[in-house]
């Protein structure tokens, strides 16, 4: 079962590894804050399989505290941080 | 391997495997709101799996309820944000993909 936890583990940060791509290029401020999004939930997941690994309790506490920053973070962009004038769209 | 590893190993190797479609989908759908589609989705049931795969090994209950809270925080996060980042970009006149 280790070498499973830590195949997928590293496969997970291979798969995060891809994500930067996205958060470098862009285009808009939204699509880089959706790759910041992708990083938080693969990284609660690989915490999540090193916890297993390593038969290390505290590694799961780290993973809720990703968890939760991953969600202040996008709310702090959306309400504070995204560039850009509101206007009020028509669809609603 | 006893029966439960198999069961476990199977959970965690569809998980990535949803987490993997979650990056493609990342990396090649058109516009935001497609990327927000592909990744929001599939990487939330991507770590459901990985869960539910760690859940079988877990060795007590207070474990499980553990880790079953990590999902459901990251599942209501997930779909709030999904939401808050459709409208912000709504409102600031991010165009829609059309073929």
């Amino acid at each position: 079962m280790q070498t499973i936890y830590f195949t997928l583990g590293s496969f997970l940060l291979l798969t995060l590894g891809a994500g930067i791509w996205r958060a470098l290029r862009g285009p808009t401020a939204a699509d880089r804050m959706l790759a910041v999004q992708l990083f938080g939930t693969t990284a609660v997941a690989t915490t999540l399989l090193l916890a297993e690994a390593f038969g290390n309790a505290a590694l799961r506490d780290v993973a809720l505290v990703f968890a939760l920053l991953a969600a202040v973070t996008a709310v702090a962009f959306v309400r504070r941080a995204w560039p850009g004038e509101e206007v009020e769209c028509d669809s609603e | 391997m006893t029966p439960s590893d198999y069961v476990a190993s199977s959970l965690l190797i569809f998980g990535t495997l949803f987490f993997f479609a979650g990056t493609v989908g990342l990396l090649r759908f058109p516009d935001v709101y497609t990327r927000l589609h592909a990744l929001t989705k599939s990487d939330n049931v991507g770590l459901g799996l990985v869960i539910a795969g760690l859940a079988v090994q877990a060795e007590s209950w207070f474990v499980v309820g553990k880790l079953l809270l990590i999902w459901l925080l990251v599942l209501l996060a997930g779909a709030s944000v999904a939401h808050l980042i459709a409208k912000g970009a709504m409102r600031r006149g991010v165009q829609m993909w059309k073929r």
